[in-house]
């Protein structure tokens, strides 16, 4: 059977290549989409012109016009051959588990270049703008969407050290005894001065976050190495992107003095802040729109790409760091914005930013195969080898001595293990090769060596270190990612702890970590959150959000369990086994038929969930309960089902009396409606509004709610059903109150997370728009973390 | 240093609560000033109202009961021994002490610091976070911005989640065990007081 598919994968493989291949020079850097006039066109308009000197051809009814769509069509085959190479590695376990992905792609990239070279054509190289405009923001912003806020500003002096110190010091370590070396060489290196020397050194010694995440992701590394070493490849842009430029300024001059580098510093700084702020600003921007997108839902996802992309754009205009722009944007929009967004928008945000960082991926390690191939390449075997050993012994004493530093001030110091993961994990990679590509040859006569060397090291990092890295883990045993989500005990207990270590630092009087993180959290919540996040949800807390997401999951876990009886342990013991049978209309005979346990835990669930909802709803207007169907729909179901529940309850035990004069005491709403009023000091509870015939609104002097039932009134109760209040017009009294914990209004931004699907028609079995709700599985149901980044 | 020897003299026993804590003579001085600076009338013991006047404390949700802790039952001040001794429960883990044999448990373990959350969190003391017990805390938590219902059905979950005897109450090592993931080390240490 595998054979079978390896099969079929090598025919898919080898007719795409031939595809590719035949369809001309794919020369996708430089060529423009020429929009040739097609054959169609040509002798007709020739006809009409001369009806002489032609004689007339047949009318073609097949014509080839290739040119036309040659760029596009270019473009989207190298799509979709990385696409179905990745395909390709995931039917093939046992390969995929030996070899990291990235190694593969690169051969395949060099298998690819090999054919094309051989039929003739030049092969495409990776264009350095085409690499930084359109293959490395997708990446980028995928990783910073998802970053791990508190584990990386836990370590962020770590990771700045790394960043910032490690690079400086792998810069210069390589590119002077680079130098040395090249001066010891004689006749051909002994052009090579210092400066280009050091700009050598400052491309290289940049660790690649591209390489970093492909490989990370694999070997389910603990999360302290895992964002210790992603966090120093995003935050040594900065620190590349000054070197870079203030060598290749200098180059041309041939000096540096002190001016200049004390310059270079600042530069630094302005690089990096700048940087930030930039991406900062841009964030704070989709923030405040997603504000406002509670009508156009369908275009939420979009301000996040363009606000992010424009940010990385602005940041390349000014020469700052882009790299960090974009994390900046993209972690301080987050938080903001998924309170704002619907539940769609934000499947859709994690699913694009996925895709398109998985395909730019691809698409990278491709081209540097195919770029291999193309050339030009210039080897000179001292050079190459003296860079690679240099890099790998600067990695090395870099990372032991920053550590020896690093451990002074860290609370949990890094093993010796920790310390090989870490330095072992410095991958290069593509950013790299595109720093070097760009580089101009008149200004450096021996780019083509360099560019040579480079090429070596990438490989030699990602393939061997790539491949013996996950065997190494394994050997070292070193901690490995704990799976498993959390749990609300840990998430209150940590909050618990937060506070409490806030508490004993203000004690000592000590100014320190948690002290400063309380003051911002506090800043946040009365300033900021109410700018940026529309309605009610800004005045939510984070617990609460966390603990209706857990419901809600397991809400659905249980629809989606199917026809297994066993309950899951994690259930709520007092689970209120009301036997109702609720009113069906005969056009539910269709549905699936839940068992009696679940639709009751179903029940409590969502009850438990109503509360929430019910708590946030202010002012009764029929205009806002219409407006929304699709989302806030869910609501809706929730508090009709739930009315629908006692109503039927009271109908049910009371046969003869026309008005419920006061409720029993042992109703949960009623009782909770009334411990609710007392807080609120006896406010109208507008339950009555959600009966049918119940008009009677009381004044705000009665503490206890009536609720009227007319079971004398044309409607009979059988056909009870609460969504017909929506369409009548005009007869139902408003009901506004304001402050009161338990009127209704429907609130704009969606929360729970869980949109009805479309359903338009109010009419139908609210249980049937529930099951049909749950049913949808959605990204809730893969049950993972959502800030892991993942690339597969 | 003459400022620091004499300092330290003054201070009674201080050899044994150096010992006991782990605390170095820079920081048991450095300690020594903050008390001073909080003892404002210069009684050489602390009262309630004392640690009340720290501004920052007064805003925290928790902040009257880890107050609390630091006076233990019946007592009505803090001297300076015991305002160490709690603190030393912050400081960093050492992990390169040799472990002596027949050594009393460090009081910066991480047993020890478990330990004492869970009696921020047990007010009765009775070694189990009962469920009022835990209302209470969720209520000082969450404050005004949650209904009575949420915070119960948050309780009932928790228990449940934690609870693996049944009794409905979270015993120390129940709570241990739901903590199990959490690096206490890290979380609860204050990097001043290495």
């Amino acid at each position: 059977m595998k054979l079978n598919e390896s099969v079929m994968e090598l025919k898919m493989f080898l007719l795409v290549l031939g595809l590719l291949v035949g369809t001309g020079s794919p020369d996708m850097g430089s060529s423009q989409g020429k929009c040739s006039e097609s054959l169609v066109q040509g002798p007709q308009t020739q006809e009409n012109r001369t009806h002489t000197t032609h004689s007339k051809k047949p009318f073609p009814v097949l014509s080839f016009g290739y040119d036309y769509v040659r760029l596009p069509f270019e473009i989207s085959l190298w799509v979709l051959l990385a696409s179905l190479m990745k395909l390709g590695f995931h039917l093939m376990p046992r390969l995929s588990s030996i070899v990291p992905e990235s190694c593969l792609l690169i051969v395949v990239g060099l298998l690819v270049g090999g054919l094309i070279k051989l039929v003739g054509e030049a092969p495409p190289v990776l264009e350095s703008n085409i690499f930084f405009l359109y293959l490395l923001p997708p990446i980028i912003l995928d990783a910073g969407y998802f970053l791990p806020i508190r584990q990386f500003t836990e370590n962020l002096g770590t990771i700045l050290m790394f960043a910032v110190v490690g690079t400086l010091w792998n810069a210069f370590f390589v590119g002077g005894l680079l130098y040395g070396v090249c001066q010891l060489e004689g006749h051909r290196l002994v052009t090579v001065d210092l400066l280009s020397c050091l700009l050598f050194g400052s491309i290289i010694s940049a660790v690649d976050p591209v390489a970093v995440l492909a490989v990370f992701e694999e070997i389910h590394i603990n999360e302290l190495l895992h964002i210790l070493v992603f966090g120093e490849s995003l935050l040594n842009d900065a620190v590349t992107v000054v070197l870079y430029h203030l060598f290749e300024e200098f180059s041309s001059v041939g000096t540096i003095t002190v001016t200049d580098v004390l310059l270079g510093i600042v530069c630094f700084l302005v690089v990096s802040l700048g940087g930030i702020v930039v991406g900062a600003i841009y964030g704070i921007l989709a923030a405040f729109t997603s504000r406002f997108t509670s009508h156009t839902r369908v275009i939420e996802p979009l301000f996040v790409f363009l606000y992010s992309y424009m940010a990385y754009l602005s940041a390349e205009v000014f020469h700052l760091s882009g790299i960090m722009a974009l994390i900046a944007c993209g972690a301080v929009m987050r938080p903001y914005v998924e309170a704002n967004i619907s539940h769609k928008s934000h499947t859709t945000i994690k699913y694009f930013l996925k895709m398109w960082s998985s395909v730019s991926d691809t698409l990278i390690f491709i081209f540097l195969g195919v770029s291999t191939v193309a050339g030009p390449h210039e080897w000179n075997w001292i050079f190459v080898v003296a860079t690679l050993i240099f890099c790998l012994v600067a990695r090395v004493l870099g990372v032991v001595g920053l550590t020896f530093v690093i451990n002074k001030f860290r609370i949990v110091k890094l093993t010796s293990k920790d310390q090989f993961i870490i330095a072992y994990g410095g991958l290069r990679g593509a950013i790299a090769f595109s720093l070097v590509y760009l580089l101009n040859t008149d200004h450096f006569p021996k780019r083509n060596m360099f560019l040579t060397a480079i090429i070596t090291v990438i490989f030699f990092t990602v393939f061997v270190q790539g491949m013996t890295i996950r065997p190494l883990v394994d050997l070292l045993a070193v901690k490995k990612k704990q799976e498993t989500k959390r749990s609300i005990n840990e998430e209150i207990h940590t909050q618990f702890l937060d506070h409490l270590l806030t508490g004993i630092e203000d004690i000592c009087g000590h100014y320190g970590h948690h002290h400063w993180k309380d003051k911002l959290n506090r800043f946040n919540k009365k300033y900021v959150k109410k700018c940026l996040i529309a309605g009610e949800r800004s005045k939510e807390p984070q617990l609460i959000a966390f603990y209706h997401k857990m419901e809600m999951k397991q809400a659905i876990e249980l629809v989606e369990s199917g026809g297994g009886s066993k309950l899951p342990s994690a259930m709520p013991s007092t689970v209120s086994m009301q036997n109702i049978q609720p009113k069906k209309p005969p056009q539910d005979r269709a549905l699936p038929q839940l068992s009696k346990a679940r639709e009751e835990e179903i029940r409590k669930i969502l009850r438990t969930n109503l509360q929430r909802t019910r708590q946030r709803l202010r002012s009764y207007n029929r205009h806002t309960l219409i407006a929304d169907p699709y989302e806030d729909g869910w609501n809706e179901i929730l508090i009709k089902r739930k009315k629908m529940k006692e109503l039927e309850k009271k109908i049910s035990q009371m046969n003869n009396y026309l008005t419920v004069p006061a409720p029993p005491p042992d109703s949960p709403t009623i009782a909770r409606a009334r411990l609710a009023s007392g807080e609120m000091a006896g406010k109208n509870i507008s339950f009555s509004y959600f009966y049918p015939q119940a008009w009677g609104l009381k004044s705000a002097t009665e503490s206890i709610p009536s609720i009227k039932v007319d079971l004398a009134s044309p409607q009979s109760p059988e056909s009870v059903n609460i969504v017909d209040e929506i369409g009548m017009k005009g007869s139902q009294p408003k009901v506004s109150e304001e402050g009161g914990g338990l009127t209704m209004k429907v609130p704009s931004p969606t929360k729970p997370r869980k949109d009805q699907t479309t359903d338009e028609d109010n009419d139908k079995e609210p249980q049937q728009r529930l099951m049909r709700c749950l049913s949808d599985p959605g990204p809730a149901a893969e049950e993972e973390d959502e800030d892991e980044p993942f690339l597969h | 240093m003459g400022s620091t020897s004499s300092t330290l003299l003054k201070i009674p026993n201080v050899e044994v609560l150096m010992q006991e804590t782990g605390f170095s003579p820079a920081h048991i001085i450095r300690l020594h000033d903050r008390f001073k600076a909080l003892d404002k009338e210069g009684r050489g013991h602390l009262c309630p109202q004392d640690f009340g006047a720290i501004k920052e404390l007064a805003m925290n949700p928790i902040g009257d009961r880890i107050i609390g802790a630091f006076f233990s039952p019946g007592k009505e001040t803090v001297d300076f021994h015991t305002f160490v001794k709690i603190l030393a429960h912050f400081r960093p883990v050492d992990k390169d002490r040799p472990k002596e044999p027949n050594s009393p448990e460090p009081i910066n373990s991480r047993s020890n610091k478990l330990k004492f959350a869970f009696q921020l969190y047990d007010q009765d003391k009775d070694g189990k976070i009962s469920r009022d017990e835990l209302l209470k805390v969720l209520r000082s938590m969450l404050g005004m911005q949650v209904t009575e219902e949420q915070l119960e059905s948050i309780a009932d979950r928790t228990i449940q989640e934690a609870d693996l005897d049944r009794d409905e109450a979270i015993s120390f090592e129940e709570f241990r065990k739901s903590l199990e993931k959490v690096n206490i080390d890290h979380k609860m240490s204050i990097r001043f007081l290495r």
